[in-house]
């Protein structure tokens, strides 16, 4: 059979190839893939499973040399989402994404089915999602702009998990210029399986039905995958149909009928219909199982009418599954669809014949020879090439910029740092979500320097993080790709888990770009350095490119999502400090280091000098003394210091409980040969401040490691503030104003973003719906 | 004593509650799906938090016309135990067990955090076992958690001492500042007459162990099954 363009469809120009993203390179492929000319409809196909955000055409040969494996790993990349084992019989499966663009254009519905897409990705895996976290990179508050995506952002995001009654426990807020326009909204899920439960999106078995379950198919999102693979721009704004509509309510149902299906034993293999929709995961399927498939577009369930089969293979309508079941199951699968009142109709089946097939009815209007159409696909090794401009401004004698003159008192300084959004306390996002629903969140949002999810019927628990600091990886992309990794895993190891595993979210601009390409190439390679120091293997993940605005592109941003795993639940630590008496301790060492650094983001406007260093061998030490001294319960509270320093973590330390403040008195005297500044707000790597009751002991753990550690005060009362003596300077400053400052920023900022919200309506001021 | 937790397609928090009755108290629970006729022997019902039919209406209005809400109102209307939590009170309000509705928060925001409630009433099923005063810390996790009634039912609501639980602040005082979501007179949760039927906002469920933040949720299960025996 071949297929035949249907009556009505477009002839084939260039300008068409065009509009559907592909070269002229890449048309040429496609024709001699299939030895004649392609099909409207087979245009469509192409140019969706050959854009970058299905094929990964620029970034596979980069990602190949990361690290994938451990005993451990039950599922590496490739599949819906990673897996692994965490003992007792039980598997952990996770998965981050990205839903920039949509968010960018239409933030509610962008973040929200953000949201629902890569929950399915880990309920396809058999697994029960059992958190979400998120990490979300914004351009500055100051702009109205700005705030009505942060408020849009956290709502879509807020409304579609809690409805589902996930809960979401973790994530990373950052706000800089960069990311002006380009907002990145990166959604992570974790589920909970039994090992043997572990179902993989496979088509398998000649004659099994191809079947597709859940809500109809409509027009909404059509290209979306094409539009995750271009520049944003002003025309964007038109592509704002493109953007599909989340109906967590049908997710829900969704989510309990997938899981009964899988362990009904009537299913071989099951995927989202996501990017790409239809098209994607039917190629992909048959891709993996080695085996050919039909479809016909006629029996599909349709929302709206007189749809084309190049529609209806394209749509990314949410909320919407396809399931291989076993042949003669059809009636099983369809009244375990029916008791959650959702559809599903068989649309295809599994053939011998290694064929891609598409049809309306009777009539072919696609067809492909087989796993080509996925594994033929174009790929590219761009050219990477630093930009002079980067070797610059890393170069940059950051010491020389000049103090301002209230930095006199460093108090003002450690003040004005908290108020900054990036630092400052995100309550004001994460009470919108449901963090404690399912009755497993042992540390949320906000309590930790990890979210700690308790694994019942054991006494274990994972704990779970994202990260990365893209102005490291703008500074110098392969030290800040470790970092990211590194920060991840003390994170994790601060809560009293061991680092285990990661997926990564990997946004960039413009591959084409030699410059983007440099920094994408070497952030990966920074990241495989760590994960590799570090054990911890990459599990999946993916892959957003193009987030660029009219400036240029957003800063490198490889977010990494780390699940870390705790033995012993009763071991679990939180940041700020438990109570007054306890001995501060420091674990690593402080240094002159400056460049990158919030400090001189925030208070200099100031993007430059070299990221602190990373020392990966130190990191694993400190990770193993922390975890020794934790699981030995002689550790209080831990917390790494990051973004601020050694002053804003102290004084995180004190107040990030507001409800329990307490105060400290620090002497750093030792440290006084360093610049004050660097000392205080610097951003030297692998240092984690902690209290405890046992500090000989401590010393001695962290000693036996090889890691730098030093008694540097006591936990005060809140009444006696924050007190930091280094050599003749003193920095004081009360408890309740830092607390302020920290706890107050953020909703001061959106206050306003209401305001302007009533201005726009003036209906939303009643109160009413 | 059997626990029946009705399931609604949209709730969530059924799970937790069938953890309620059988980890922490020992006792036998049964699922209740909402198109079935039959509470199965439940002496206890739970109507749990989540989303019944995704609210995309009113919250819990298309919930109360479930088939299962009938043999709920009968339950009730026998004296037995029905506690409405959360999605459940917004339910049990819409279906005329309890008097008063849920609105939207008064900030437009939803909101998931621990909250003070103090005990008004130790006369219901469900308080038996509190001191009235005490307070209990447990989450909230809603948006439309804005208890509202009409001046004249208002009266009648404080006069005949419905209400169970109120927001209150660390000194047990009901402050606007300890009102999370504008509820008139920082109503949390109130009781039917006859004291078997209480619906609150806050999760009790939630609240069962230490590890998790706070075990205060207890006692509120200890009192059905300490009145069910009695």
């Amino acid at each position: 059979m071949t297929a035949t363009p249907r009556p009505g469809d477009p002839a084939i120009t260039p300008a068409l190839v065009a509009e559907h993203g592909l070269t002229a390179d890449e048309f040429e492929r496609l024709r001699s893939m299939l030895g004649r000319e392609p099909t409207f409809t087979e245009l469509g196909i192409i140019s969706a499973l050959w854009s970058e955000h299905c094929s990964y055409k620029h970034s596979r040969p980069v990602l190949k040399t990361l690290p994938t494996e451990a005993p451990y790993v039950l599922q590496g990349p490739g599949e819906n989402a990673g897996v692994i084992s965490i003992g007792d019989g039980l598997a952990v499966a996770f998965k981050i994404e990205s839903h920039n663009h949509p968010s960018a254009v239409e933030p509610y519905q962008g973040a929200a089915t953000g949201v629902g897409g890569i929950l399915r990705d880990v309920f396809t895996m058999g697994a029960r999602p059992i958190a979400m976290l998120n990490s979300l990179r914004f351009g500055s508050l100051d702009t109205p702009r700005v705030r009505y995506l942060v408020g849009g952002v956290v709502k879509g995001i807020g409304d579609y998990g809690n409805c589902v009654g996930i809960p979401t426990v973790a994530g990373d807020v950052m706000f800089d210029a960069a990311y002006e326009g380009n907002p990145l909204v990166n959604a992570m899920c974790v589920g909970l399986l039994r090992e043997e439960d572990l179902i993989r999106a496979k088509a398998e078995g000649v004659g099994n039905p191809i079947i597709a379950v859940g809500a109809r198919t409509g027009r909404d999102g059509i290209h979306g995958a094409s539009f995750a693979s271009e520049d944003l721009s002003e025309e964007n704004e038109a592509k704002r149909p493109r953007v599909q509509v989340g109906d967590p309510f049908t997710e829900k149902l969704l989510l309990e009928a997938s899981l009964e299906l899988i362990t009904s034993g009537h299913i071989v293999a099951i995927q989202d219909m996501g990017a790409a929709g239809l098209t994607s995961s039917s190629a992909e399927m048959a891709e993996r199982g080695e085996v050919g498939v039909t479809i016909d577009t006629l029996k599909v369930p349709q929302r709206e009418q007189g749809m084309t089969p190049y529609e209806i293979l394209l749509s990314e309508s949410q909320e919407r599954m396809l399931v291989v079941a076993r042949q003669g199951h059809e009636d099983a699968v369809k009244k375990i669809l029916a008791k959650w009142d959702l559809t599903a109709e068989v649309i295809g089946e599994v053939i011998a014949e290694p064929v891609y097939r598409v049809t309306e009815g009777d009539h072919v209007v696609a067809e492909f020879p087989g796993v080509r159409l996925v594994t033929d696909c174009p790929q590219y090794h761009p050219e990477a090439r630093e930009a002079p401009e980067a070797a610059v401004r890393r170069a940059q004698d950051v010491h020389a910029v000049a103090e301002k003159p209230e930095e006199a008192d460093p108090a003002w300084t450690l003040e004005r740092l908290l108020e900054c959004p990036t630092i400052a306390s995100k309550r004001w996002i994460t009470t919108q979500y449901d963090s404690t629903v399912r009755t497993n969140t042992v540390l949320g949002p906000g309590d930790g320097d990890a979210a700690v999810i308790r694994i019942r019927g054991t006494s274990k628990a994972i704990a779970l993080k994202t990260d990365c600091n893209g102005r490291y990886v703008f500074l110098d992309p392969r030290v800040g790709g470790r970092i990211a990794v590194a920060e991840a895993a003390r994170n994790v190891a601060c809560v009293g888990a061991r680092p285990m595993a990661i997926t990564n979210c990997l946004n960039f601009g413009n591959p084409k770009k030699p410059d983007v390409f440099f920094q994408f190439r070497e952030a990966v390679f920074g990241m495989g350095d760590a994960c590799r120091a570090l054990g911890t293997p990459v599990t999946g993940g993916n892959v957003s490119l193009y987030n660029e605005n009219p400036q240029g592109a957003v800063y490198p941003t490889p977010v990494i999502g780390m699940v870390g795993l705790i033995d012993d639940v009763r071991h679990v630590t939180r940041a700020p400090f438990a109570a007054e008496g306890h001995t501060i301790v420091l674990l690593g060492d402080n240094t002159a280091e400056l460049g990158g650094s919030e400090y001189l983001a925030w208070i200099h406007g100031v993007v430059a000098g070299a990221p602190p260093a990373c020392d990966l061998d130190g990191e694993k030490r400190l990770i193993d003394a922390l975890l020794a001294a934790i699981g030995g319960g002689h550790v209080a509270s831990a917390h790494d210091c990051s973004e601020g320093g050694l002053a804003v973590a102290l004084a995180e330390c004190c107040m990030a409980r507001e409800a329990r403040p307490l105060g400290a008195q620090v002497d750093l005297s030792a440290w006084s040969a360093l610049p004050l500044r660097a000392l205080l707000f610097g951003e030297a790597q692998g240092r984690v401040v902690l209290s405890t009751t046992r500090a000989a002991l401590v010393l001695e753990i962290a000693k036996r490691h090889g890691v730098p550690a030093a008694i540097i005060g006591t936990v005060r009362s809140a009444s006696a503030g924050l007190v930091i003596t280094v050599g003749s300077r003193v920095l004081r400053a009360e408890t309740a104003r830092l607390s302020r400052a920290f706890h107050e920023a953020l909703p001061r900022a959106m206050q306003r973003a209401a305001a302007e919200a009533v201005d726009r309506d003036p209906a939303l001021a009643g109160g009413t719906r | 004593m059997k626990f029946g937790i009705v399931s609604f397609p949209g709730s969530n928090c059924d799970d937790d509650a069938v953890f309620a009755a059988t980890e922490t108290l020992g006792q036998p629970a049964v699922k209740l799906w909402h198109k079935s006729h039959d509470l199965e022997g439940s002496d206890v019902v739970i109507l749990p938090g989540g989303f019944s039919y995704g609210d995309y209406l009113r919250a819990g209005a298309i919930a109360r016309f479930s088939p299962i809400m009938r043999e709920v109102a009968a339950h009730a209307e026998r004296g037995a135990p029905v506690i409405g939590i959360c999605n459940g009170f917004q339910i049990a309000c819409e279906a005329g067990l309890l008097p008063g509705a849920l609105m939207r928060n008064a900030g437009l925001q939803f909101l998931s955090m621990p909250v003070t409630i103090r005990v008004e009433q130790t006369g219901t099923h469900w308080t038996s076992q509190c001191r009235e005063g005490q307070c209990l810390t447990m989450p909230i996790a809603h948006g439309e958690g804005r208890y509202t009634v009409d001046a004249a039912t208002l009266e009648r609501v404080e006069g005949e001492g419905l209400v169970v639980f109120r927001y209150v602040g660390a000194n047990g005082e009901a402050t606007d500042a300890a009102n999370p979501n504008g509820s008139l007179d920082n109503i949390a949760g109130v009781r039917n007459t006859a004291g078997n039927v209480v619906g609150l906002m806050p999760h009790p469920e939630r609240a069962l162990d230490p590890l998790l933040g706070s075990a205060d949720g207890r006692v509120l299960f200890e009192s059905v099954l300490a009145t069910v025996h009695a």
